[in-house]
């Protein structure tokens, strides 16, 4: 029994690793999902079979299939309920509940001996307790705040306090302390310190976080929650676990160097740069914001024969897409050219705006990467930025002051005109005031995306 | 003997990890993110050992807890993925 239930572990890694596989590329990443969660099936009908589990003196499995019955229809239900819109804030939900989990496992282990203060537990097990507890914590709380950032409960903006790094580093140092007092007198106190200090650490290292950057951190977190299962796979020492955390931990890194040098920084800086605090100074621009109306607007669309549109979070919390897929519709109608420039990091998530679009049921060939488009945009008529700011700000190719300066951004400001809509002439998430919106060749409309847009459908319907 | 086995196990992992997912095309980030995060309640397996295995009250309820969460983060991750993935199907051809 004990070698069919390895054999069975090794199929389920397989199985993930060809499912990841074909996760990378668009023909087989529905059928790569598929794969991959008939391993996690296998995982889980053959770790009941095994021996310990259904030897009666512990959770029955009546107990086990009823834990079982209300993940899974919570699970389902979120699943299904959930919008387009507020995928980025249930992917870190996800993620926040499979570091507890983890965090619990290497708990659990560790409670079971019951009288854990004898010195008969291996220090390399007491250490993989504190590993796992250390970064399921971390994931736990710190996907939470995301969650509640992204969904708007809490403001998204960075919070920072004088001596915040100091603090950060002080937890972090008294969790690297108790966590070698636990393995080496192995006494519950210092790990429920641990325990206590871990949650700490990610609620702090989270809010110096601002809603732009938010696509780093979902990655980042997600790679945590992986080297988390991996570490409670070292505490229990099982197989799959190590391997499914591993792969989870490295395809999470992966995405967050692609997140990082889409924005054209450190991950530290990121981290701990406080960015999008509100603290910003004003600068100087010359020149003014001109506005458009819906209906010169409508004028301009009708003469164009090459329109970009560039979408960014401002398109999801107004949820425009299917307007602007209607819209888009009809200027191809109309013998005009469609393109979606879609930036790396536009949006709470990665690949975010190709999402939504792909709700919208806009065709594949209409999205193009920031290269892409850049490479024509002087043939464009019209740019329409859809609630994107800092990914088309001049100022981060021409402004060498600029904090966001070096990052690679859509060149709109290369276009023939541009069409900004934006509800208000504040400034972007990172604080700094858009230089594109005072250009000769920027009209702003103002006002909801998603109403400016559908009054552009109706105006070309009359 | 096994501790080397399972680090060995780990270092392989990280390798492949790297290796299996350097290109991937942006428009597929989300459904990357979300398929391996409903990888990483792999740890569901853990839930059900230390449920299962597990004599003290304390221990046992743990696991119980541990086995929700991390159900909840398979069954809705993998759901939510091909939701996802659905969208982008249909629309391939």
């Amino acid at each position: 029994m004990e070698y069919f239930i390895n054999i069975s572990y090794i199929v389920a890694s397989a199985l993930f690793i060809f499912g990841i596989k074909m996760l990378g590329s668009a023909d087989t990443a529905r059928r790569g999902n598929m794969i991959s969660s008939i391993g996690m099936l296998i995982a889980v009908i053959v770790t009941l079979l095994n021996r310990d589990v259904n030897d009666g003196n512990s959770l029955s499995f009546g107990l086990i299939a009823v834990g079982l019955l209300i993940g899974a229809g919570i699970g389902v239900f979120a699943a299904k309920k959930v919008q387009m819109t507020g995928m980025p804030e249930l992917v870190a939900l996800f993620n926040g509940f499979g570091g507890l989990a983890s965090l619990l496992v290497g708990w659990a282990e560790f409670a079971k001996e019951g009288n854990f203060d004898k010195s008969e537990y291996p220090v390399f097990t007491a250490a993989a307790v504190v590993f796992a507890v250390l970064v399921g914590g971390i994931t736990f709380t710190g996907s939470l705040i995301a969650y509640l950032k992204l969904s708007g409960k809490m403001g998204g903006s960075a919070t920072v306090f004088p001596g915040q790094k100091a603090l950060n580093a002080l937890v972090f140092v008294a969790l690297l302390v108790f966590g070698v007092i636990f393995v080496v007198n192995g006494e519950a106190w210092a790990l429920y310190v641990v325990i206590a200090l871990s949650l700490l650490l990610g609620v702090l290292g989270v809010i110096p976080i601002g809603g732009g950057d938010m696509p780093v951190v979902i990655s980042f977190l997600n790679s945590f929650s992986g080297i988390a299962a991996s570490a409670a796979g070292f505490v229990i020492l099982n197989n799959v676990l190590i391997v499914a955390g591993c792969l989870v931990g490295a395809s999470g890194i992966i995405l967050t160097v692609i997140m990082c040098k889409a924005m054209n920084r450190t991950l530290a800086n990121v981290l701990f740069g406080g960015f999008g605090s509100s603290s910003s100074k004003a600068q100087e621009v010359e020149g003014e914001m001109k506005a458009l109306s819906v209906e010169d607007a409508f004028y301009v669309l009708e003469a164009a024969q090459s329109v970009i549109f560039v979408p960014g979070y401002g398109m999801a919390v107004a949820q425009a897409q299917h307007a602007v897929k209607e819209l888009a519709e009809i200027l191809e109608d109309n013998g005009c050219e469609v393109r979606h420039a879609i930036h790396p990091v536009a949006g709470r998530m990665p690949g975010h705006m190709n999402v939504l679009l792909a709700e919208a049921d806009v065709p594949y060939e209409q999205l193009c990467e920031m290269d892409d488009v850049n490479a024509i945009m002087e043939t464009v008529d019209v740019a329409i930025v859809i609630g994107a700011n800092d990914v088309v700000n001049p100022a981060a190719a021409e402004d060498e002051s600029s904090p966001i300066y070096g990052m690679p951004i859509i060149n709109v400001h290369q276009a023939k005109s541009v069409f900004a809509l934006k509800r208000g002439q504040g400034a972007g998430f990172s604080g700094l005031v858009n230089t594109l919106f005072f250009r000769e060749n920027t009209r702003m409309i103002y006002g909801d995306a998603k109403e400016t847009i559908t009054g552009l459908v109706s105006q070309f319907k009359d | 003997m096994e501790l080397i086995l399972l680090v060995f196990v780990f270092v392989m992992a990280v390798f492949l990890g790297f290796e299996l997912i350097q290109k991937v095309p942006s428009q597929l980030h989300t459904p990357l993110m979300s398929g391996s995060n409903a990888i990483s309640g792999i740890t569901i397996v853990g839930a059900l050992l230390a449920a299962g295995v597990v004599e003290g009250s304390l221990g046992k309820w743990l696991g119980f807890a541990a086995l929700i969460l991390a159900t909840i983060n398979v069954v809705g991750g993998y759901m939510v993925t091909d939701r996802m993935l659905g969208m982008f199907k249909k629309k391939g051809k």
